[in-house]
């Protein structure tokens, strides 16, 4: 595989891309196929954002106004399965596809055709996954977390699909992984060491691992939901001797460390953004690289605070709790760290710089709910309740979303070789930052006063809390087309970028000319160009 | 230079990579078994042994004490069945072999089979309660409108921590006439 790769790029040498349909379909080249990555996901996200808005206008009062609860349910589960796995995890391989072979001075990445197919088979697994909503019987209804019974033996027939969904899709996730651990271990230009590398380097490499760890764990999870339902088996039959709890086991065994995914690279990338528009360098680089090792490691240990209500010894929940709680050790260096970058810089705010402060704010207070949330006696009331529909939100949206917003702005002008539109840029986050803080802060109430998750009616009153919150969805769900307005006048035209594009940009990746040339580090970059970080 | 190893060390680390796939895939199957186990010996869950204990002759009874066990029973997802213990609470000494029986009746048209899981709480006494004889060992076969008096022979382990006064077993009485077995054999009669 890698040699013909070798092969063909030898006499590919002084060709541009192919023309027409077939450069995108044959394309083995780590920025196209980068590009279709990012362009995806972007779809993805509009799709789920759609869904998102289904259920905010069914919200927007009490009573059912537009859809019914089943069809509700069908929204709520596939939003959430849409953007994880749609719209997040392919934004961060598409970004991986883009900046690590740009980062450590590498002509590609290390696999690829294999990368080629790990994109291809993803529109293919989410056609799937959509079409199911057509079906007799309707799509997925009983949430992203599809809990056993609920997804054997009262799931829809479509249920199948689903489960052939999440096979495709987690074997386009452990490929990327695969690409991305091969590329970054053996694709490094000579003095690159690894404790020279970008933390988004540092950050993918982890998640990789992650991945290669926990997917085929859930693979395994929806394989034996698949034998339950036809082959008569029971896993997690308790008529059959199985256990539903079990499933709550081993979701969660690939569930926790399946956030992580999401946003470890999220750090990786504020981790780049700050320290450019700070103009300094990053505080404590070691210390990222150990606290994000840590985190990824205690990621494995927590899974069972999921689940505190099921019923568990007290030692469990004691675990499970200071366990938990630990994690906001490694994450308190990491915001630490930001803060104490930015600490006395010479800071300018365009809009990438915006969307990383957003991100140091609101992801700490998506973090400090996790706190709340981990205390066992307390999550026995928050449990199921908008709570925790804040908490993880706080952490995706503001968190993971505005990371892979805030990379695009920075590293648009190097992709498209154009700068972006200030101004649209500045608005759109000024709307999506207001847009998310009034759609996802008055859930918190919602959740203490104890509205229960994935209902399509509530009490009275929770009307007003409901209303404003649903106003706000619509603000953040449109003003997203302004990020899609954006990026399409940035491909078409602007002012040029220079080759640094930011006046405090450090990395292999800003001594390429803008746009990026098809090929680049056909040689590897010298080695005075890379530094220390 | 670098790249010219790269294609042999690329088929190394993939094949490594692979191989902890596979692993990782084995290990969540794995997980289904041990997560038996480890029910089993923490007690955790509920779990109950699904053998007969042997009631062994010499079985010392523990005359200092009485614990309470309490029996619930119920039929899931809405079965037409009627299901419920002879007594709602024993008193009971560590040690000694009591019996109770549960009483069901097929109120369907239709012949039935029905299994009956238990499950013991506290977690901590689950390992404690010993069944000799248990209609939950087997399936139930009900004609429709027939009754049946299931007997369950049980004794508490005389090694019940001493802090537990009480204990509920509690009977989930499933519908299993389609996946069973035992139909089958009664239909080909």
């Amino acid at each position: 595989m890698s040699t013909s790769a070798a092969l063909d790029h030898s006499h590919d040498h002084h060709h541009g891309p192919a023309k027409g349909i077939t450069r995108w379909l044959f394309t083995t080249n780590h920025k196209d196929i980068g590009s279709m990555y990012l362009w995806f996901s972007f779809a993805m996200f509009l799709l789920g954002g759609t869904f998102a808005l289904v259920i905010r206008a069914e919200l927007f009062q009490p009573g059912l106004q537009f859809v019914d609860p089943s069809f509700f349910n069908q929204m709520t589960t596939m939003h959430g399965l849409v953007m994880v796995f749609g719209a997040v995890m392919p934004a961060f391989v598409g970004l991986a596809n883009w900046m690590i072979p740009l980062m450590i001075g590498a002509p590609d990445m290390a696999l690829p055709r294999m990368n080629n197919w790990s994109f291809w088979i993803l529109p293919f697994a989410f056609a799937m996954m959509v079409s199911t909503l057509f079906m007799e019987g309707g799509g997925p209804n009983f949430g992203w977390t599809f809990y056993a019974p609920l997804s054997t033996t009262y799931g829809p027939p479509s249920t199948t699909f689903f489960i052939f969904a999440v096979h495709i899709l987690g074997a386009s996730s452990i490929m990327g992984a695969i690409n991305v651990i091969a590329t970054i271990l053996n694709m490094r230009a000579p003095g690159m060491t690894l404790m020279k590398m970008p933390l988004f380097v540092w950050t993918w490499l982890i998640t990789a691992y992650l991945l290669i760890a926990v997917m085929p764990v859930l693979a395994g999870v929806v394989t034996m939901m698949l034998f339950d339902i036809h082959f008569g088996t029971a896993f997690f039959d308790a008529a059959g001797g199985g256990d539903p709890v079990l499933f709550q086991h081993l979701f969660w065994f690939f569930g926790h460390p399946e956030v992580y995914i999401m946003i470890l690279p999220a750090f990786g990338i504020v981790s780049a953004i700050i320290p450019t528009f700070a103009r300094k360098r990053l505080f404590g680089y070691d210390s990222m690289v150990y606290a994000t090792a840590s985190i990824a490691f205690l990621s494995f240990i927590v899974w069972a605070h999921h689940m505190f209500t099921v019923g568990m010894p007290l030692a469990g929940q004691l675990f499970f709790m200071y366990a938990t709680m630990l994690i906001a050790v490694p994450t308190g260096v990491k915001v630490f760290n930001w803060v104490a970058t930015m600490f006395r810089g010479s800071m300018t705010f365009e809009t990438p710089m915006l969307f990383a402060i957003a991100f140091v704010v609101l992801f700490t207070i998506g973090g400090f709910t996790g706190v709340m949330l981990a205390i066992t006696p307390v999550d026995f009331q928050y449990h199921d309740t908008y709570f925790v529909v804040a908490h993880f939100h706080y952490v995706l949206v503001p968190g993971a979303v505005f990371s892979l917003m805030a990379a695009v702005y920075y590293w648009l002008p190097k992709w498209t070789g154009y700068m972006y539109d200030e101004t649209l840029g500045k608005l759109h986050f000024w709307l999506s930052f207001i847009g998310v803080n009034l759609l996802f802060f008055p859930q918190h109430f919602l959740g203490l006063a104890g509205m229960p998750r994935r209902i399509p009616d509530y009490a009275l009153q929770f009307a007003d809390f409901n209303w404003i919150s649903s106003v706000g969805g619509f603000l953040f769900g449109f003003s997203q087309l302004i990020l899609l307005f954006v990026v399409i006048k940035c491909v078409r035209g602007g002012k040029k970028a220079t080759a640094q594009v930011w006046e405090g940009a450090q990395g292999l990746e800003w001594t390429v000319p803008s746009p990026a040339p098809y090929h680049t580090f056909e040689t590897p970059p010298d080695a005075s160009l890379i530094k220390a970080q | 230079m670098k790249t010219d190893k790269a294609p042999s060390k690329n088929k190394t680390l993939v094949t490594k990579l692979l191989f902890a796939v596979v692993g990782m895939f084995a290990f969540g199957f794995a997980l289904v078994p041990l997560y038996d186990v480890i029910c089993d010996i923490t007690g955790l869950n509920g779990n109950t042994n699904n053998l007969a204990a042997q009631a062994e002759a010499g079985e010392i009874i523990d005359e200092t004490r009485e614990v309470t066990v309490q029996f619930i029973a119920r039929e899931n997802g809405g079965m037409a069945w009627g299901f419920s213990p002879s007594a709602t609470q024993v008193r009971v000494k560590p040690g000694e072999v009591n019996m109770i029986s549960y009483k069901v009746t097929n109120n369907t048209d239709q012949v039935m089979v029905g299994q009956a899981i238990p499950s013991v709480a506290p977690n901590a006494a689950a390992g404690h309660l010993n069944k000799v004889e248990c209609f939950c060992f087997e399936e139930q076969v009900l004609q429709p409108g027939e009754s049946a008096d299931m007997p369950l022979r049980f004794f508490v382990d005389p090694a019940l921590p001493a802090d537990i006064s009480k204990l509920t077993l509690s009977y989930t009485l499933y519908d299993i006439t389609e996946k069973s077995s035992k139909l089958k054999a009664v239909a080909a009669r």
